[in-house]
């Protein structure tokens, strides 16, 4: 049973980064020139007028950010893409009938938006270094942050796609939410430079968490505490994956 | 043992719409099994419940004695399904299509690659193999989802119009494929509009309409009461009135045509002995062929 499983999750892991790997000009390529030019503009053009953040050049700061707001959008995109386009050309049905236990059905869309968030993440990364020296300070952090964050925006981006219709309400919640929290979200300044109020309204923002840890993992500096960002991501990751499973197990916008 | 057991199953659509009313059907194993019913009786809604992919509203299915309320994923391993409707991605290759369909039921690719090669062979795909599926006509199409079907070797292969939209030599090779595929012991069942298919392969019938299941017979019962002719006659006939006969049916569909259904090896003799009495002149006569359609209407009566 389990060897089913974890045979039918390969499948679909396999089957998503054929897809990712296949159509890279759309997947890959555009993540990595929008970021170039804002490493181009904010880093090198306008970075330079700014002065140091917390010790670090304003492109080391800005970075980790730029780098973690890829992982967030591609993660997010590839599971919404990738299922709806699963729903509107029926081949979901060839999932359905099979015994595939739902959880596996989750995983295996997650892993296709771990592995383009992820491959976008390191592509950016190497893209950046063309600009500036990263440090390293803990890789462990880094990476668990990088993940997690991954995981979670993955998760959520198949509820979007779950729910999704037609071809415009994919692109709803990342025009309208991510982005706008992404902005938000300290990619371009520490939370610690902005008034009281503006600071205690950006704490409500999850995705400040995510950047922080991220980019605590690089500098070793960072706004929040770094633990509560894990323990975040952790409960993130659990209810999207139980909602995930909750919308599939009813059915919603598979069967009729 | 039954391949299939369902009894009073009924689906409402969420719009409301009544599709199945209570239908019960069985099928043995090893059977070959046709339902047949005009557009919008529920065959596909019938299969939809069998494969999940749609939830009855009331009722029980089971198959090899596995109630799906109870087990559904081990009544999914011995199902496969050949769809009405193209579910694929145009944009995979056919090889993955029917490998990654092996790897949903546990089969790993290495493995999957055999029973692959097996069918797209037998199914005349095999030099497509690595071909994205949007560069297969349509017949190809019907065959590769049939390949990706039987890719996990179901004891029980149901074929929702499998030969919609395929040339006449075509659907004859697929006849044989599909009998010879029952004769090696696989319980099939198939839906189709065309009488002459369920006629040719089938051992047991179903006619469903309007969500009912209106008759349910061997093959050879249903085709006696099935026996009756009807014929096109050309005629002129100037507002005479039509003759009646016993065993008999007039049916003027203009002032020009007059349908003549008749008892299977009944004589003409009569028939042709009135209309002239009357002064019905018969200039031409052909055969019509028993549509499905025609023969549910005499049901339905
Ligand atoms: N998803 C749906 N939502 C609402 N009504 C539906 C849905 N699918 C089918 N129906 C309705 O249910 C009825 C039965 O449809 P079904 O597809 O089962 O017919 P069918 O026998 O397969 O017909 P055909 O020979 O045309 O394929 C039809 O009236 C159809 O309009
Ligand atoms: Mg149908």
């Amino acid at each position: 049973m389990m060897r089913d499983n974890l045979i039918c999750f390969y499948t679909i892991a396999r089957r998503e980064s054929t897809r990712i790997f296949r159509i890279w000009v759309q997947t890959l390529v555009p993540p990595v020139i929008t970021m170039t030019l804002y490493f181009v503009v904010f880093g090198t053009f306008i970075g330079s007028q700014l002065r140091d953040i917390g010790g670090f050049s304003y492109m080391a700061f800005i970075a980790p950010g730029l780098i973690m707001m890829s992982i967030i959008t591609n993660s997010y995109t590839n599971t919404v893409s990738s299922f709806f386009s699963t729903k509107f050309q029926k081949n979901i049905e060839e999932l359905l009938v099979s015994p595939t236990p739902n959880w596996v059905i989750v995983l295996g869309y997650v892993s296709g938006g771990l592995i383009r968030g992820l491959s976008v993440g390191l592509l950016v990364s190497v893209v950046s270094l063309l600009f500036v020296r990263l440090p390293l300070y803990s890789i462990v952090y880094t990476v668990l942050f990088a993940f997690l964050t991954s995981f979670v925006f993955s998760l959520a981006g198949m509820i979007n796609g779950i729910f999704a219709k037609k071809f415009d309400d994919i692109s709803i919640i990342p025009t309208f939410v991510i982005t706008p929290l992404t902005y938000l979200g300290g990619v371009f300044y520490s939370i610690s430079l902005l008034p009281d109020f503006w600071r205690a309204i950006s704490k409500a923002n999850p995705i400040i968490y995510m950047i922080d840890g991220f980019r605590y993992g690089f500098l070793g500096i960072s706004d929040m505490h770094v633990y509560s960002g894990l323990g975040m991501l952790v409960l993130f990751a659990a209810a999207l994956f139980a909602a995930n499973l909750y919308l599939l197990n009813k059915g919603i916008g598979v069967r009729s | 043992m039954d391949a299939l057991v369902i009894s009073d199953l009924k689906k409402t659509y969420g719009s409301g719409l009544e599709a199945l009313r209570g239908i019960s059907l069985e099928v043995r194993e090893g059977e070959f099994f046709g339902l047949l019913g005009p557009n919008g009786a529920g065959k596909t809604t019938t299969i939809g419940i069998i494969t999940s992919l749609i939830t009855k509203t009331a009722g029980t299915v089971s198959v090899f004695g596995v109630d799906i309320d109870v087990d559904f994923p081990a009544a999914k391993r011995m199902i496969g399904v050949v769809p009405q409707e193209f579910n694929f991605s145009i944009f995979e290759k056919v090889e993955d299509i029917v490998c990654q369909q092996a790897g949903y039921y546990g089969i790993p690719r290495r493995e999957a690659l055999v029973n692959c090669e097996k069918y797209l062979k037998k199914l005349g795909l095999w030099n497509k193999r690595q071909v994205p599926a949007r560069e297969l006509s349509g017949g190809m199409k019907r065959r590769l989802m049939i390949a990706r079907g039987l890719v996990h070797e179901p004891r029980l292969l149901i074929l929702d119009e499998p030969t919609a939209g395929v040339d006449v030599e075509l659907r004859r090779g697929m006849w044989d494929f599909l009998a010879e595929l029952n004769r090696g012991g696989r319980t099939i069942i198939l839906t189709t509009h065309y009488l002459e298919e369920a006629e040719q392969l089938c051992s047991r019938i179903a006619i469903i309409s309007d969500g009912r299941i209106i008759e349910n017979a061997g093959k050879r019962d249903l085709l006696k009461k099935l026996d009756r002719e009807t014929f096109v006659l050309d005629v002129s006939m100037d507002g005479s009135s039509l003759p009646e006969l016993d065993g008999v049916g007039f049916n003027l569909v203009d002032d020009t045509t007059l349908e003549v259904t008749i008892s299977r090896g009944r004589s003409l003799n009569r028939v042709f002995e009135q209309l002239s009495a009357r002064g019905i002149t018969v200039e031409s006569m052909r055969n019509k062929t028993n549509r499905l359609e025609e023969i549910f209407m005499e049901l339905l009566e």
